[in-house]
């Protein structure tokens, strides 16, 4: 009788520490992020903070940036991380090589990407140094004033686009490989097209994978924060930097909350969005 | 037939290119920041940039490494960094464990809750926690800030861990039970070795992750600042050649480990996804 208590307690001694960890440094902020949103930094209850957060000036250009930055980086980063897996999938000599350096950003934090970036949009950088080479330009052209903004967008874009295409490539390529050889050399016999391959056979396939990295990428892309601080300083409103604003500009933790409060509602929805879109079995939703 | 030779070798080809464009595009900036990074200080400045340093010199880089708190908050990105991937590979190996090998009540009930964890990292968290710490009286510090870590990448630890576990046969185990181990011996002299490399490449995955987190880092800490926390605290203030030398030096560590985890990344995603 013993023994077979002992063997079904063991899972949940197992699995106590992690959720012991995950109840006070998820369950418990969460909570607290809406509770700080629903208080004045007084204490007292109701609207007031959301109403200060959705009437400041910097928010809704915080939303909109931050909504057409998502919009757009995850389309580019996925046709960019199709063409990579099915690079490495295409088995050429010293795939391992391009395996490894396709992967490297993998490694490389927001922050530093954002320098990197800075190195080359910045006026006197290696992309003016370039394009008046070329005699395009005569003199340095200003991709980081905040009176650019659309230049401003986009080079925050490339810095991200560069820095997080690779998890996408990963999660596809081990898609790819689960996908068994025969299906691929009975399209080959048939004659199918590349295009062909890839829309009517590895797309479907691949359905879980994308999904789980739609989902990752989109949550990720609400939250850009570090890569636009280090291209644009303040001359750029998202989300994320609003919130590091409030707390550390203007020690309200309260709006600095609610920021975090709407990017979560924004990647739920989000995150549901996908999984209703793309059903497949529920073993396989957003695995990591 | 020779047609459709022909036209396997241009696509071929052309596969090589597109590989290589795409390396290019991987490492020129890497490659650029590199020139920046070994030029002298007033290299930094120079317009038009040119391709190499001109002259190579370390003077960038020494100049970030003696300046005030850089090695301070390296240090402190270190042991954050080792804490937590410490506390997060001892917290969430077993619960792997415990996914991949029970049945349990409740089972699904708490991979569901780990999933969706690993949606929510930083940005939300942050604000919630410091509220909470300077409450506590954890607030500014490093050991602190190495929880918050160790929570951030547990749910991939679990994740990731339970498919390891999982990629070891049960049979093994059991073979070795009824050569007369108990179940203590069996995993500690069985599946452990044959897990080892698969965890060892979770862990050192974490120790990126918290060596590059930024957001947690910079609302958590004030005067104990890791090494992204300082640099972003003082974008508006510091010289190119800080910011430039600063990147590289955030950048090193990350492709080194990299290399070691390369051929373990796809399994590990790959089993996570099946």
């Amino acid at each position: 009788m013993k023994r077979i208590f002992v063997k079904q307690s063991t899972p949940y001694l197992l699995i106590l520490p992690s959720l012991l960890f995950l109840m006070i440094f998820f369950a418990y902020p969460m909570v607290e992020a809406f509770s700080l949103s629903f208080r004045n930094p007084a204490g007292s209850w109701g609207w007031e903070t959301f109403r200060t957060m959705v009437t400041d000036v910097a928010f809704w250009p915080a939303l909109k940036t931050t909504l057409i930055l998502t919009v757009i980086i995850i389309p580019v980063q996925f046709t960019l991380a199709m063409i990579m897996a099915l690079v490495i999938q295409a088995k050429l000599k010293g795939a391992g090589f391009f395996l490894y350096i396709f992967s490297i950003p993998l490694a490389i934090s927001e922050l530093a990407a954002g320098i990197v970036f800075f190195a080359i949009f910045t006026d006197r950088g290696f992309l003016n140094t370039w394009l008046m080479q070329l005699g395009l330009i005569s003199k340095p052209f200003l991709f980081l004033s905040y009176q650019n903004m659309g230049w401003l967008i986009f080079t925050v874009l490339m810095a991200e686009v560069w820095r997080s295409t690779a998890i996408v490539m990963v999660i596809l390529v081990s898609g790819l490989q689960s996908i068994p050889k025969d299906y691929l050399e009975a399209a080959d016999v048939f004659g199918a097209s590349l295009w062909q391959k890839v829309t009517r056979l590895i797309l479907p396939l691949l359905r879980p994978s994308i999904q789980v990295a739609l989902i990752l990428r989109t949550i990720f892309a609400l939250q850009v924060f570090a890569v636009a601080m280090a291209l644009a300083g303040r001359g750029m409103s998202l989300l994320a930097s609003e919130s590091y604003r409030w707390y550390m500009d203007y020690r309200n933790a309260n709006v600095a909350a609610a920021y975090a409060a709407l990017i979560m509602v924004l990647s739920i929805l989000s995150a549901v969005i996908y999984i209703v879109a793309l059903r497949t079995k529920p073993e396989q939703e957003m695995a990591v | 037939m020779k047609k459709a030779h022909v036209s396997r070798v241009i696509g071929r080809t052309g596969t090589y290119v597109i590989a290589i464009l795409l390396v290019v595009w991987v490492l020129l900036p890497l490659y650029l920041i590199t020139v920046m990074s070994f030029s002298t200080k007033s290299g930094v400045y120079i317009f038009p940039k040119p391709l190499f340093p001109q002259p190579i010199s370390t003077e960038t880089f020494l100049f970030f490494i003696n300046s005030t708190g850089v090695l301070k908050s390296a240090l402190n990105s270190v042991i954050v960094a080792v804490t937590s991937m410490i506390l997060a590979i001892i917290v969430g190996a077993p619960a792997g464990y415990a996914v991949a090998r029970y049945i349990f009540h409740g089972r699904d009930l708490y991979r569901l809750a780990v999933i969706s964890t690993r949606a929510f990292p930083a940005v939300i968290l942050s604000i919630p926690l410091a509220v909470t710490f300077i409450k506590w009286g954890m607030y500014d510090s490093i050991f602190s800030l190495a929880l918050v870590h160790t929570a951030i990448s547990l749910p991939f630890t679990v994740l990731i861990t339970g498919s390891v576990f999982a990629g070891v046969p049960k049979d093994l185990e059991e073979a070795a039970q009824t050569l007369g181990c108990n179940g203590v011996t069996a995993f500690i002299r069985v599946t452990l070795p044959l897990a080892l490399p698969g965890l060892a490449a979770a862990t050192l995955f974490n120790f990126v992750g918290s060596w590059n987190e930024v957001f947690s880092s910079v609302i958590l800490t004030v005067r104990n600042r890791t090494l992204p926390a300082l640099v972003l605290a003082s974008l508006n203030v510091s010289p190119l050649p800080y910011r430039f030398a600063g990147a590289l030096f955030m950048l090193l560590p990350s492709i080194v480990f990299m290399f070691f985890i390369r051929r373990y990344l796809f399994n590990l995603w790959g089993r996570v996804v099946k």
